[in-house]
């Protein structure tokens, strides 16, 4: 019993991040219709842009942070502009290839700018466990946990609250509708992007910080994939959900299963859900019968 | 669009796939300076030259499933990796002649791709990428994990190479003839699909799913056809892949050559089957060159890094697919067919 909810609970911690990552790419989804198979890409540029600065450059930590912040808002904004905006209005195969052609891209620049080593963050979190009764807590996972918890409170209430919030809103509902109130849908789409890359480089350190910085965190990026689908694509809600839902899986299958199993159990519950329910626990179901 | 006096007086003469004398003298001679290639061309180009030639077998399978019915495949090198491990098991674990293991890993990568196809009854466009992503994860994870004395592994396996009667062919040369015979093969399969009633229903179903189902084309049955058909050829080109390299391994045939084979799809320009050779051609040449530039820069200079190269590829790689979808959605062989257009047209420009 207490096995069981240890795995829960560093479950839990795990699905946080992932939820977070699953932000990024819901919000993008939702404001401009793409899917972003490079969010991991651009998660493992922010993490490494992380590194140029605090360890190669050895300037302060905090300052590192949002250096890396900043170049990820703008590098989300270039691939807006320069990719994905000329494709507006094309099939959704396009910009997904678009998406792909991104990530080689983003992997190229890594390769040629890190040599794909692996870095070490310096630790600026504490580590070590956590004693809380029987189970034990891994400070590593719990102090990402809650920066993301934090964070997903601050976007809850930008997007309640603040008049940039609900426009993007407005516009992920409807384009047209939302470029007649005056909303200018190009400047979200700019920011939509600006915000993912920032999300995908918080995740990134985050994870980083964990695991060492490599090349390794883009590919961390599919896995958030399922966590997408589950949660319904256009729901962030169901983001939060079912990050937390595939941190679960995955601890308790390499709990009770293999180790192994844990690359691709997510990918097992993507094709069920797409078999049960192809349009996530929350996403808007569309109906069309053929 | 046909040259000047090209009248079709029958169903048999419009669908034919060369029409005019000129394209038998091409076809005759293209033919004869293919096959006639090794007799001018040294080993180590005629290996890329194999290598090529295996590609275009996986990117005309994608070029069906993709181009033509319009149903996204994120894990063609699953697929691939499927025919080569099949194969290499047939003839290693079996004992059965390469011949006999090429058609049938054709048919088992065949019955995998319908396995992942199932979900196209429900879901449809990046929904179905998801599902064939998850292929792309799945198998290669299952082959390393999954009865590891009979798959090898993490260590791969050791192919031998075909057998003509008792005759190895371990040369380039010899496997440029056993699988550029195949390649032409399946070209001209591809090509007679794609204008036949199964090519048609294909466009009709990527064109618009709900008007080609009151067509009375059942849809699903398609879909999974086209599933089986792309899926097979990645098959045949892992089971050449494989037999010509003599070793698979999954590690091979990651993500990244499966959106390799996408981006060479969509650089040929989708829906053609001329496409799907151009494509790999250009990219794969391209690839060479940029191989070759970035050693020769770092010989020159010291101190560039070894990861270079590579860099360099993706960069360059990632940037022209998106010049491509930009500004050239219909591909090179767009590019082919006006300059068709314009040789025949000319001296008039309309």
């Amino acid at each position: 019993m207490t096995d069981l909810l240890q795995i829960i609970v560093s479950g839990l911690l795990v699905g946080g991040i992932y939820a977070f990552m699953a932000l990024g790419m819901v919000l993008i989804f939702k404001a401009t219709g793409v899917f972003n198979f490079a969010s991991g890409h651009l998660m493992a540029l922010g993490a490494f842009v992380a590194i140029l600065i605090i360890v190669q450059l050895g300037l302060p930590i905090w300052l590192g942070i949002i250096g890396a912040l900043v170049i990820a808002a703008i590098s989300g904004i270039l691939a807006e502009r320069l990719a994905l905006r000329r494709l507006i209005g094309q099939p959704h195969m396009s910009a997904l290839m678009a998406t792909l052609a991104l990530a080689y891209l983003t992997q190229g620049v890594i390769l040629a700018a890190w040599q794909g080593k692996i870095y070490v963050l310096p630790e600026f979190l504490p580590t070590g466990p956590i004693n809380l009764g029987a189970i034990v807590i891994d400070s590593e996972l719990l102090w990402p946990f809650i920066i993301v918890v934090f964070l997903f409170g601050g976007f809850a209430i930008f997007f309640a609250r603040t008049k940039i919030g609900l426009g993007m809103r407005a516009t992920a509902e409807d384009h047209q509708l939302a470029q007649l109130k005056g909303i200018n849908v190009k400047f979200v789409f700019a920011l939509t992007w600006a915000i993912a890359g920032v999300l995908g480089t918080v995740a990134g350190i985050l994870m980083g910080h964990r695991m060492g910085v490599s090349l390794t965190l883009a590919f961390v990026g599919f896995r958030v994939i399922p966590v997408v689908l589950l949660g319904g694509l256009d729901s962030i809600n169901g983001a939060i959900v079912g990050g937390l839902i595939i941190g679960i899986v995955e601890r308790l299958v390499a709990g009770y299963f293999d180790p192994w199993l844990t690359n691709i159990a997510p990918f097992i519950v993507l094709l069920i859900i797409m078999i049960i329910r192809p349009e996530g626990l929350f996403g808007q179901e569309r109906i069309e019968r053929v | 669009m046909q040259p000047c006096g090209t009248f079709s007086s029958d169903y048999a003469q419009d669908m034919a796939i060369i029409r005019t004398r000129t394209q038998w003298v091409l076809a005759i001679a293209g033919l004869i300076v293919l096959f006639t290639l090794p007799l001018y061309c040294n080993d180590p180009i005629l290996s890329r030259i194999n290598s090529l030639a295996i590609m275009i077998v996986a990117v005309l399978g994608l070029m069906i499933l993709t181009g033509y019915a319009g149903q996204i495949n994120l894990g063609q090198a699953a697929f691939v990796c499927v025919g080569a491990y099949s194969s290499a098991l047939m003839v290693t674990r079996l004992g059965l002649s390469f011949w006999v293991a090429m058609p049938l890993s054709g048919v088992s990568a065949g019955v995998v791709g319908l396995i992942f196809g199932l979900p196209s009854l429900r879901v449809k466009g990046f929904y179905l990428a998801m599902t064939t992503l998850a292929a792309q994860f799945i198998i290669p994870t299952l082959i390393a994990h999954v009865r590891t004395d009979i798959t090898g592994g993490g260590n791969g396996l050791i192919v031998p190479p075909p057998y003509l009667g008792k005759e190895p062919l371990n040369t380039q040369t010899e496997m440029f003839f056993v699988i550029i015979p195949v390649v032409v093969i399946l070209t001209f399969v591809a090509k007679s699909l794609v204008r036949g009633p199964i090519g048609r229903s294909f466009v009709a179903i990527r064109d618009n799913e709900l008007a080609a189902e009151s067509m009375g084309i059942n849809v699903f049955r398609y879909k999974l056809l086209a599933f089986f058909i792309c899926s097979f050829f990645a098959g045949i080109s892992g089971s050449l892949w494989a037999h010509w390299l003599r070793l698979v391994h999954y590690d091979l045939l990651t993500i990244m050559e499966s959106v390799w084979y996408l981006g060479m799809m969509i650089i040929g320009g989708m829906g053609s089957i001329t496409g799907a050779i151009i494509g790999p051609i250009f990219v794969y040449g391209l690839d060479q060159v940029l191989t070759w530039v970035a050693h020769a820069a770092g010989d020159m200079f010291a101190g560039v890094p070894a990861t270079l190269p590579a860099a360099i590829r993706l960069v360059v790689f990632g940037i022209i697919i998106i010049l491509f979808l930009a500004f050239e959605p219909r591909g090179l062989n767009h590019r082919w067919e006006v300059f068709k257009a314009a040789y025949r047209l000319t001296p008039f420009s309309y």
